[in-house]
């Protein structure tokens, strides 16, 4: 079936986009990610124009982690103090990120920055989350301890002063480490479009010891108010928000995500780890193969506008 | 029969309006099928018909019935960007790009015979005749200027337009349907931009140009689709708060669907 959009002024077809919408969500709802570094390309591969995609895409990443947010909340697995901390740091970094961007811009060649950006952030995170879930893995069938929380082996993180304790994560915690991860996760999203999930979610777990439990339901709520925040964004400066387009990746996202949640709390948390940790990673390799390979067409157009 | 008569009788009055040539011997008549295509939720583009017929009067010379055709549709005109990528660092990246100064967004070029057939070179450049001859402007330096045809920016752009469906040229698409009256398909694909399209008909004989008339149509967006694109434009932040609620209930609404206890 074929539906005209209104804002990317295109015709496309409307059970592709859903299956789209739905295969990221259930992706999103499983690894509580966002889920943008997924479907951004796919839209743009189908003929949408980059940045209606990306400008779309927020709005359908904030109803799947809408989704998402409610099932974890019903479960008691998130973890609303964690969450407040973490967005205040995610503000003052989302704003540090838009002037950075402005800045990018005006000296030139922030396509490439955003390209190799992507291809380190990528690979560095997925081979790492790839690599621990690998020996998480191999230690829990060697019959050894699964957990990474080493009650004993406190790093340097935990010395820090202002503690606060987190009762739904039962940790017992810095401020100074949660704001500065908002800051890094609200500022590379605001300079690379995207939400960040895939960051922050290693980084609860492995830097700030959030149990597994709690990491994905919480790292939701920081996806859904940002991204809330980037719709609002995109529709106030650029007008390219295309609700048409928005309304079916939310309908197959919501879906998607609702069954994605459920797999994932079904699967154990280091396969769990391992899977997003080779999502990541694949993703990663598919940038930098794009890279180095020499593209099939040297020549791109872009419109500048201009108008009639 | 008689409905096809009528059009293109309707067709003949309405083009008699438009065509422009008063000092030449022949005049040409021209009208598009629709001259206001519309864009509904179900539009997947349209192929609108032009017709046409060529109007003789005394001071055509006689026994002259060999007329060549070209008609040039051109969409909205947009600044465009061609970039081009190079291997440094063992990455590729663009290095040089060049910039296209209101070019037409859509344009297809169509014929009766082979542009060779009908002028000479010289003729066919002055005339723009055909993708290799027509004007695009790029910027060079501080100059604005047109390139050879096998400039690889202007050839890459080209190339990519057509690609895409945007950029035509076909030789054989103007059907004689008696020795004066004419018809041609404009294919216009889904994706071709929202704007005014000219038409100009060119009329040859014996190789040179006889006669030129315009006409034009336009594509807009009508109902649903006028209502999106002029919310999303004039009232940005309710037309976000909107699609941010609507994002909140489409996943409250799932939560609820799903719900399992």
């Amino acid at each position: 079936m074929q539906l005209y959009l209104p804002i990317a002024d295109i015709p496309v077809n409307v059970f592709l986009i859903l299956a789209m919408g739905a295969a990221v969500g259930f992706v999103s709802g499983m690894f509580g990610i966002g889920g943008g570094f997924l479907m951004t390309p796919l839209l743009i591969f189908v003929g949408i124009a980059p940045a209606v995609a990306v400008a779309s895409v927020a709005s359908h990443i904030a109803a799947s982690s809408f989704s998402g947010a409610i099932s974890y909340w019903r479960r008691r697995s998130i973890d609303p103090i964690l969450a407040l901390v973490l967005l205040t740091g995610g503000t003052v970094g989302t704003a540090l990120g838009v002037w950075t961007f402005t800045l990018l811009r005006s000296l030139g060649q922030l396509d490439l920055l955003i390209a190799t950006s992507y291809v380190i952030l990528l690979t560095t995170v997925g081979g790492l989350m790839f690599w621990e879930g690998l020996r998480a893995l191999l230690r829990a069938r060697r019959g050894g301890a699964a957990t990474i929380r080493r009650p004993g082996s406190h790093g340097w993180i935990h010395g820090l002063p202002l503690k606060m304790r987190f009762k739904r994560s039962k940790i017992y915690l810095s401020v100074i480490p949660v704001v500065v991860i908002g800051l890094i996760i609200g500022f590379i999203g605001a300079v690379m479009g995207i939400g960040g999930g895939f960051i922050l979610v290693p980084l609860m777990i492995y830097v700030l010891r959030v149990p597994t439990s709690t990491v994905v339901g919480t790292s939701m709520v920081l996806t859904l108010v940002t991204m809330i925040f980037a719709t609002l964004l995109h529709a106030v400066t650029n007008h390219l928000v295309d609700a048409v387009l928005a309304l079916i990746l939310m309908i197959g996202g919501v879906t998607g995500a609702q069954f994605g949640a459920r797999a994932g709390q079904k699967i154990r948390g280091e396969h769990l780890r391992l899977l997003l940790g080779l999502l990541v990673l694949a993703v990663g390799i598919r940038f930098a193969v794009e890279l180095v390979i020499r593209p099939a067409d040297l020549f791109t157009i872009r419109e500048t506008g201009g108008g009639v | 029969m008689s409905a096809r008569a009528s059009l293109i009788v309707a067709s003949l009055v309405l083009g008699a309006a438009l065509a422009v040539s008063p000092a030449c011997a022949e005049r040409l008549i021209v009208s598009v099928s629709n001259h206001r295509v519309t864009v509904t939720p179900n539009y997947s583009g349209e192929e609108l018909v032009l017709f046409g017929s060529v109007e003789k009067d005394a001071q055509t010379p006689a026994g002259r019935n060999n007329y060549d055709l070209v008609v040039t549709v051109s969409g909205p005109r947009a600044d465009m960007v061609t970039r081009r990528k190079e291997r440094k660092f063992g990455i590729w990246i663009n290095t040089d790009s060049r910039q296209f100064l209101k070019v037409p967004t859509y344009l297809a070029l169509f014929s009766n015979r082979p542009f060779d057939a009908i002028a000479s070179p010289e003729v066919q450049r002055r005339q723009q005749l055909g993708l290799n001859n027509v004007l695009l402007t790029q910027r060079v330096g501080p100059d604005f200027a047109d390139v050879v045809p096998n400039d690889p920016f202007r050839s890459a752009f080209v190339r990519l337009r057509t690609q895409h469906g945007l950029y035509r040229e076909e030789q054989s698409a103007v059907t004689f349907l008696t020795p004066t009256l004419f018809r041609t398909g404009i294919p216009l694909p889904g994706e071709v931009p929202i704007g005014t399209y000219d038409v100009e008909i060119k009329l040859f004989a014996d190789g040179a140009l006889v006669t030129r008339t315009e006409t034009a149509f336009e594509i807009v967006k009508v109902g649903f689709e006028q209502f999106i694109a002029n919310a999303a434009h004039n009232n940005g932040l309710a037309y976000g708060l909107v699609t941010a609620f609507m994002a909140l209930m489409t996943g409250w609404m799932a939560s609820i669907v799903f719900r399992k206890d």
